[in-house]
């Protein structure tokens, strides 16, 4: 065993040499397929741990979301609906929601406008007071006890005040947010009660009920659309595996183009190394020293770009919040929300990202060496 | 004794393989430590239904709440908001092969 180790410790040495006497070459070889790996790494890490990020946060959305569909379009759901839903057993509690959007000319922004539910003593709102989020509170400059005037859809001034900023750290569900009052949501869109919520949610005792539940709605509600929270994580989970697929397509020109250069650089044996198989083969190295040198020059290459490519695209993705991919991969908008991902890195990925970079380039060194390693050395030196 | 390269190699790699193994101990620690509970609190208790990451159109906004029609939300064959638009998928069910649209004829027979 000790023997072994020499003999690989020398043979690393050797390759080593090998390797430096062909310093720009290798180099270029190191930094290309380096800068692959962290591309790769950067889009495979930011879509996970965005997608596991979105389960988390809306794992506590409304397990059910009622939709009122007027030629196919969504409506305003009226009073007669809450109390059709209300009393199907299994439902804990339902409640209808008023929240609507509106286009702020000031910031040239879309804001989110909505009402806290009742129940909810903590942003509990007098008319003419608002909770907004930080994103528009950027957008507007505005901070707690300052003023936020909006022209609304109907053309009226709202001068409201703001009573505080909702905190930062849910800056990824409430960057575009204004909560109002439920009277100022009214007034402001010129909405009488007669007319109604923007739609409906529901709570409802066992998960397991759901589907029951929603067909026995749908019998009294046959205008209604249903929303499920498993719906909505299926949303998420589908648009950012999507905009990973659509990133790691574009990026497969880049893949293509690194596994032709790798299997150029190897495959396309410079006459310098056929010499240098050939003499070594002369002075009585057998073919299995050979491609075990060969090994290690790949090894070392692979493992070094391998390992430096994942560490960095890691410490770009949640250190320094995937500065280089973010805008195409988070979205991009007026008001955005800033938000930093919480680390995660697991084995599958790891391994996915080592076989469709280490094993092409390992087999594009190892063939052509073998094939050069046994023919005659006179052959090869000639 | 000199340091020979094969010490240097190895020590090199060896120092990038505790980095990645110092990286997942930090994913294993901070990942779990950091569950983004403001956001999920405020989920629970408004009812939030979307992320704010897409706020130029309804559809983009609030993905999961959008109309079956999208992305023809303003009106048939209304231009998509782009790029978001061209970035989020089309619903599953959406074209020929979701059965939603089919070829011409084929409703006829």
């Amino acid at each position: 065993m000790k023997s072994w180790i020499a003999r690989q410790r020398y043979l690393i040495d050797f390759t080593l040499s090998s390797l430096l006497r062909r310093k720009v070459r290798n180099l270029i070889l190191f930094a290309v397929y380096a800068v692959s790996i962290f591309v790769l790494g950067s889009v495979m890490l930011f879509s996970h741990a965005i997608r596991r990020e979105a389960a988390q946060i809306l794992a506590s959305a409304p397990e059910i979301t009622i939709q009122k569909l007027v030629m196919g379009r969504h409506d305003l759901i009226g009073q007669d609906y809450l109390d059709a839903v209300k009393n199907i057993r299994g439902v804990r509690r339902a409640e209808g929601r008023l929240w609507g959007y509106f286009y702020d000319q000031a910031s040239r922004a879309n804001y989110t406008l909505m009402v806290p539910p009742p129940d909810d003593a903590a942003r509990a709102l007098a008319p003419g007071e608002t909770m907004i989020g930080a994103g528009v509170a950027r957008a507007r400059g505005a901070s707690q006890g300052s003023f936020l005037f909006l022209l609304s859809p109907t053309g009226k001034m709202f001068k409201l005040k703001v009573k505080s900023i909702l905190d930062s750290a849910s800056e990824l569900v409430s960057a575009d947010l204004v909560l109002v009052s439920a009277e100022d949501f009214r007034r402001f869109y010129r909405l009488d009660s007669a007319r109604g919520f923007t739609d409906l949610a529901l709570k409802v005792r066992n998960s397991r009920e759901i589907d029951t539940i929603i067909e026995k709605a749908s019998l009294k509600l046959p205008d209604a659309r249903f929303i499920t929270r498993r719906d909505i994580l299926r949303t998420y989970e589908s648009i950012f595996s999507w905009r990973e697929g659509l990133l790691l397509a574009l990026l497969g020109a880049s893949i293509i183009a690194f596994a032709i250069f790798a299997f150029d650089k190897a495959s396309g044996l410079s006459a310098e190394e056929r010499r240098e198989i050939g003499i070594l083969k002369a002075v009585g190295w057998e073919t299995g020293d050979v491609l075990a040198m060969k090994f290690w020059e790949g090894a070392l290459i692979s493992l070094a770009a391998f390992l430096s490519g994942v560490v960095l695209a890691y410490a770009h993705v949640f250190f320094f919040d995937a500065g280089l991919l973010a805008p195409v991969l988070k979205g991009w908008s007026v008001i955005y929300p800033q938000f930093s991902l919480a680390p995660h890195l697991d084995g599958l990925q790891i391994a996915t990202l080592a076989f469709f970079t280490v094993v092409p380039f390992s087999a594009a060194t190892i063939i052509p060496i073998w094939k050069a390693a046994i023919t005659d050395p006179d052959m090869v030196m000639r | 004794m000199s340091i020979r390269k094969s010490d240097l190699a190895l020590g090199f790699l060896g120092l990038a393989a505790l980095s990645l193994l110092a990286v997942i101990a930090h994913a294993l620690i901070s990942g779990d430590a950091r569950h983004p509970a403001a956001a999920a609190r405020l989920v629970a208790e408004l009812g939030l239904t979307d992320l704010a990451l897409f706020t130029e159109a309804r559809y983009t906004r609030h993905p999961s709440q959008a109309d079956l029609n999208t992305p023809f939300q303003d009106h048939p064959m209304s231009f998509d908001h782009f790029p978001t638009g061209s970035l989020i998928a089309p619903p599953a069910r959406f074209g020929p092969t979701g059965g939603f649209a089919k070829t011409p004829g084929e409703g006829a027979r």
